[in-house]
């Protein structure tokens, strides 16, 4: 059984990512959802201030008021977005033709991946020959990875060797690798599909799966775990939203979101306040404790939960403010997200190399954060601009899934 | 005559303040050191007129300050005088066990050595870095954590949790973060002080008290920054063991 077209009123946010015009003449009863750019971009200014080492601005993202972070409002949209491009693909050309999609685009993210860890190594190679000093004696003992490129540039290509940072395009790739069984499952029978993944995150729990990183250790994200986000994701694009209705509109567990929210927010300020954690029981601190980012702790799933239930309660698919110029910005950036994400990370480098070489301050700090989001900002306006023209030309737009799948 | 009273009481204050520099620069983080737990042997110790001090650590930088000709400059002998000064009447001993690249796991196979050896009211575990580093497995070093804390509370010694040194360069390759968070829910849970150098040092470093980009093969600065750290040190030892019993009570 095929899953229906969505209606517009009945999901959580259902329209193609990709404004290009010949996905909207296959929908044009969607106009595209906002909210999702919206989030993503959000998201992807938050992943660039986190990934910039003691960065005193990444002390506004979310991950310091709460369990979870930027990081599973990207996985879960980029799920999201993923199903709806690829979902349409199965349906319209067969297992086949869109799992050779899919592949391709993760082949894609792994070149991008490749070509970052290029230009890493160049920082890092010039960065550790230009720095003594006794004060940091034992911590410079990790650059020694540097002495044997052989095996440093096959782990990378690996994938097991991954540098700070660098860690979210692996599981990214991992995850766009493993999608279209998932995406076949989920069109049939979506919560076979959605237990299924659900089990597989229980038995990596129950096991303690994780892929194998280089020199040692295992995956920070663990594709394992969080593919139950990206399924998640998948599933709501493809009626699962429908299906929750219900619950969104439900005051008692919109009350139990905001109740759990604020407990999330108390607990975290007790890492600030040590002082205060003497309150927290400590049956609770034993049951809580570790909240495991690596296999997507619970605690940091319903978080997530509890923040997009709230989000999608108060901020409705024609809220009007998405179409303000204040929030466009955002939204450009989300609608280029590979593209912006693999700009964040190079420009994380960027910003720590300048904090190194010109200052340290908390000026200098914010004066590159800034500027980052700012060159995120124009760099999507070039390519939506680019994208525009490309559009007004007839018979000269792409003539495989690449801009759609370039949204996924 | 008023402004020469002025521009006279606004060199004097210059003056003051240039002669403090030392201390104010590294107080400046003195907000990041607070006792938030209680050290009931350390108090114990002091009102007994004698505290013994063991610092257990991978070396980081205090063998090159050590080794330096003169005056001990590491941490752990500024530390050593510093509460001497702080403490009239008290024999301070401060004692330091340490190894290059050393992990949690060697460190705590020590424990029962240096209980038996020094005495200690207080054990300095310092670190994390090697674990950061090498990126071991969170969950296992969490576990040797709380492990060495128990052998240690066991051996009639209070603990403060040292973490790493923030050291810029590095974590362009490995990202402290998650190690650094061990240590502060399990010194949380274990109602021990963290002395987050991690913290107070990345502070420093964006208040320009220090560079830490600075391209030397002196130890001055280092030397600098270990005053700095025994400084808050002892300020965060003799708070801790001034608190109010019902601060923090562990029963143990």
């Amino acid at each position: 059984m095929l899953v229906k077209p969505l209606k517009q009123e009945e999901v959580l946010a259902s329209a193609p990512p990709a404004p290009g015009p010949r996905l909207a003449a296959a929908a044009p009863a969607h106009e595209r959802d906002l909210r999702l750019d919206l989030f993503r971009g959000i998201a992807l200014w938050l992943i660039f201030l986190d990934h910039i080492p003691s960065n005193v601005v990444s002390w506004i993202t979310i991950r310091n008021y709460g369990f979870s972070d930027a990081t599973e409002i990207f996985v879960f949209i980029s799920g999201y977005t993923a199903a709806f491009v690829y979902g349409r693909a199965m349906r319209e050309r067969g297992l086949i033709v869109a799992g050779a999609r899919v592949l391709k685009r993760a082949w894609q993210v792994y070149v991008a991946h490749i070509f970052l860890f290029v230009i890493y190594m160049a920082e890092i190679s010039y960065v550790s020959s230009s720095f003594e000093n006794p004060l940091f004696a034992e911590e410079m003992g990790i650059f020694d990875f540097l002495r044997q490129p052989d095996v440093t540039l096959v782990q990378a290509l690996l994938l097991k060797f991954k540098p700070a940072n660098m860690d979210v395009l692996p599981l990214y790739i991992v995850l766009l690798a493993g999608f279209a069984p998932f995406l076949w499952l989920v069109l049939r029978w979506p919560t076979v599909a959605l237990a299924g993944s659900a089990a597989v995150y229980i038995l990596t729990w129950t096991f303690a799966i994780n892929l194998p990183s280089y020199p040692s250790g295992t995956w920070f994200f663990n594709p394992l775990a969080w593919q139950l986000l990206f399924a998640f994701g998948a599933w709501c694009a493809l009626g699962g939203a429908r299906k929750l209705g219900g619950l969104f509109n439900s005051n008692v567990v919109l009350a139990i979101a905001i109740s759990y929210l604020v407990f999330s927010f108390a607990i975290v300020m007790t890492w600030y306040f040590p002082r205060y954690a003497s309150y927290v029981p400590r049956w609770l601190s034993e049951f809580m404790y570790p909240i495991d980012k690596t296999n997507l702790d619970v605690l940091r799933f319903a978080h997530f939960l509890a923040l997009a239930l709230i989000t999608v309660r108060f901020v409705p698919r024609d809220w009007p403010y998405l179409k303000s110029f204040l929030l466009r910005p955002a939204i450009l950036c989300g609608q280029h997200s590979l593209e912006i994400f693999c700009l964040g990370v190079f420009l994380a480098f960027a910003a720590h190399f300048v904090i190194e070489q010109v200052s340290a301050r908390l000026a200098a700090q914010v004066a590159v954060s800034l500027l980052g989001v700012a060159i995120m900002v124009a760099a999507a306006s070039v390519m939506a601009w680019y994208k525009r023209i490309e559009g007004q030309c007839p018979g000269r737009r792409p003539t495989d899934a690449d801009l759609a799948g370039g949204e996924a | 005559m008023k402004t020469i009273l002025i521009a006279f009481g606004l060199v004097l204050v210059a003056a003051c303040v240039a002669k403090a520099q030392p201390n104010t620069a590294c107080a400046v983080a003195q907000h990041l050191a607070t006792a938030d737990f209680r050290l009931p042997h350390v108090a114990a110790a002091i009102a007994a007129k004698r505290l013994n001090i063991s610092v257990i650590g991978s070396a980081s930088s205090s063998p090159s300050l050590a080794a330096t000709s003169g005056a001990n400059k590491g941490y752990p002998a500024r530390l050593e005088s510093l509460l001497g000064q702080k403490l009239p009447g008290v024999v301070v001993t401060v004692t330091t066990h340490a190894k290059a690249r050393e992990t949690a796991a060697n460190m705590e196979t020590q424990f029962i050595r240096v209980l038996a050896a020094d005495k200690p009211a207080l054990v300095i575990w310092q670190t994390g870095t090697v674990e950061a580093l090498r990126r071991s497995d969170v969950d296992d070093f969490r576990s040797v954590l709380e492990d060495g804390i128990g052998v240690l509370h066991h051996g009639n010694s209070d603990v403060i949790l040292m973490n790493m040194q923030y050291s810029p360069r590095t974590e362009l390759v490995t990202d402290p973060t998650q190690y650094a968070d061990a240590m502060r829910i399990v010194a949380m849970q274990q109602e021990i002080p963290l002395f987050d150098r991690l913290a107070i040092m990345r502070h420093w470093g964006e208040l320009g008290t220090f560079d830490f980009n600075e391209v030397t093969k002196t130890i001055d600065t280092a030397a600098q920054v270990h005053d700095c750290i025994a400084r808050l040190l002892a300020h965060q030892i003799v708070e801790g063991a001034n608190l109010p019993n019902s601060v923090g009570n562990a029963i143990r």
